[in-house]
């Protein structure tokens, strides 16, 4: 049982991980927002920045994760 | 635009490169299905991570995107980032790297074959691909169409529409034909990087000619300060998530992408790709679209013609607004040739071989070529008449393909998914989105702004489930087929 359940939750973490990245790829909290800096919106810098810190996690969960909830069994990394 | 000599000759040196690229690619391609469609499943990162990046942009990337931009201010960027470089990239993993795993075990070459397998159906099969070339093949005539009229455009009426259009079909069959997958992705490649280098190189020469962006931007705060608000207008969140979730899904199940997920050579290869994929949608969108929103603050709207060349014929010379047109030309190709090569392997390998029963392996190789000609034949000749249904369809086919999304991944993950499931889920949606697009009644808006490509793909999914939880699975479904994947 325990491996199951420690697959599950790891399944459970990293979705929401992967739905925090897709909730604020726009910065909904900035809505309206016009400050600019450096000649860009702040809004394009943050969604400039959340997408590069999307493949840093991406990278890791590579390394770390990959195959969890598609291959069958503990044995990937 | 002027100089048309120039503009030609650099067109001409583009498809003459293509050409030697395609060539090559021949020499090292063998009479195999496999190896036609999927380049016996080769690819290494650069080759799948461009030829996928070039496939997924088409026309749009370089002149609907900026267009919208122009008018509406630069969220596109928002849309497509999320859609492109988050969405997507999840769906890469949770739909591509399963349809892998499955690829490599079981030896599909197509999403129907894959699904036909599972469920044990060939009308499941012959269905998947009859709705997929049904949206592809108005969406195909619409690339043509792009291309024979931004050379129209290029040379000022020098070369006709039907010349232009005509010209670039035929050369495109050449080369599918003669190297199939292997010559696509290594001329999408040089395609893809291509484009990049354009779009930076145009980036930082406007930016240098009207001095820096906090230059423009203060121009565009000038005539349009709503550009610079995140929202408002076209974009309300209904607005920017209806269309990010729409287009991704709708990506995943486009012919030419989703077959993408069957060609990478490891493991190493779909982890690289999946992790560059955001930072490469960024390196490409942020400078094209706020080259058009900047565009509105020069006073060029997208009512006088795509914005991007108008830009460029404005701030850089004219040999270099050229070689950027090449670029889109150079986008749109790249789709094209691969939508070809999808398409005649849906059309080939998924309906006529099941429909007619005196299809043979001996006939595949040439079969293989003769579809990919016919596709780009019958699209070709559909865009001398650009009839207004099929024009509608292709502006709709993401959603179309979107509508396949929901049903394919439940079946990929629930082993409990029936074919009846399948079946009513395919159809249920197909239909009521169908029904959004052409039939007046029906709204194409819902709850304050979510589109029906959206309700369809919810109504999709509860269809799927619901149906499958009160069927039961016939004998010969194999429910484990999509299970106890191991890589290596």
């Amino acid at each position: 049982m325990q491996p199951i359940v420690t697959e599950r939750v790891r399944i459970a973490l990293w979705g929401t991980v992967a739905f925090v990245l897709i909730a604020l790829a726009v910065p909904w909290f900035m809505w309206r927002s016009d400050a600019v800096i450096a000649g860009l919106p702040v809004w394009i810098w943050w969604h400039v920045g959340w997408l590069g810190l999307a493949s840093v996690v991406f990278y890791v969960f590579t390394q770390r994760a990959w195959g969890l909830g598609v291959e069958r069994g503990e044995n990937r990394g | 635009m002027a100089n048309v000599p120039l503009q030609l000759g650099i067109i001409t040196a583009y498809l003459l490169i293509a050409l030697v690229v395609g060539l090559l690619a021949y020499r090292v391609t063998d009479r195999t299905a496999e190896d036609y469609y999927l380049a016996s499943r080769t690819f290494g990162t650069v080759v799948l991570l461009f030829t996928t990046f070039a496939t997924l942009l088409s026309a749009f990337t370089f002149f609907g995107g900026p267009n919208i931009s122009a008018g509406s201010g630069p969220e596109w960027i928002l849309v497509m980032g999320l859609m492109d470089g988050v969405l997507f990239a999840v769906l890469w993993y949770v739909i591509g790297y399963k349809q892998w795993l499955l690829g490599q075990r079981e030896g599909y070459l197509t999403l129907g074959q894959m699904l036909g397998d599972r469920f044990g159906s060939t009308v499941l099969r012959v269905l998947v691909a009859a709705v997929s070339i049904f949206w592809l093949f108005p969406y195909v005539m619409l690339q043509q169409q792009g291309a024979g009229t931004a050379l129209v455009a290029l040379t000022e009426g020098a070369v006709p529409y039907w010349v232009g259009a005509g010209g670039i079909t035929l050369f495109m069959i050449v080369y599918v034909t003669l190297a199939g997958m292997r010559g696509v992705a290594w001329t999408d490649t040089l395609q893809g990087l291509f484009m990049l280098v354009m779009v930076w190189g145009a980036f930082v020469w406007v930016l240098a000619a009207v001095g820096g962006p906090t230059a423009a931007t203060s121009k565009l705060a000038s005539t349009d300060p709503e550009f610079l608000a995140l929202g408002g207008g076209l974009y309300s969140p209904q607005y920017v998530i209806s269309t990010a979730v729409s287009i991704a899904f709708g990506v995943s199940m486009f012919p030419q992408v989703n077959q993408r997920f069957f060609v990478a050579e490891s493991k190493t290869v779909l982890k690289r790709t999946f992790a560059l994929w955001p930072v490469l949608v960024i390196l490409l969108f942020v400078p094209a679209f706020m080259l058009g929103a900047w565009a509105a603050g020069y006073g060029i709207s997208p009512a006088d013609g795509n914005v991007l060349p108008l830009l460029l014929n404005e701030f850089t010379p004219g040999w270099f607004a050229a070689l950027v047109v090449a670029g889109a030309m150079a986008a749109m190709m790249s789709s094209s040739d691969s939508m070809l090569l999808s398409g005649s392997s849906y059309l080939t390998r998924d309906i006529y071989r099941q429909v007619v029963s005196t299809a043979t392996q001996r006939r595949e190789d040439l079969l293989a070529r003769v579809g990919v000609a016919l596709f780009a034949a019958l699209t070709f000749v559909a865009s001398l008449f650009q009839p207004g249904t099929l024009v509608e369809i292709g502006d709709t086919a993401f959603g179309g393909f979107a509508q396949l999304a929901l049903p394919v991944i439940v079946a990929l993950y629930w082993t409990g998914t029936t074919r009846k499931g399948m079946l009513s889920g395919v159809l249920g949606s197909q239909t009521f989105y169908l029904a959004s697009v052409f039939v007046p009644v029906v709204p194409s808006s819902y709850l304050g702004g979510w589109s029906a490509s959206i309700v369809g793909m919810v109504l999709g999914l509860i269809l799927t489930v619901s149906v499958s939880l009160a069927t039961v699975a016939a004998p010969e479904e194999n429910a484990s087929r999509f299970s106890n994947l191991q890589a290596e």
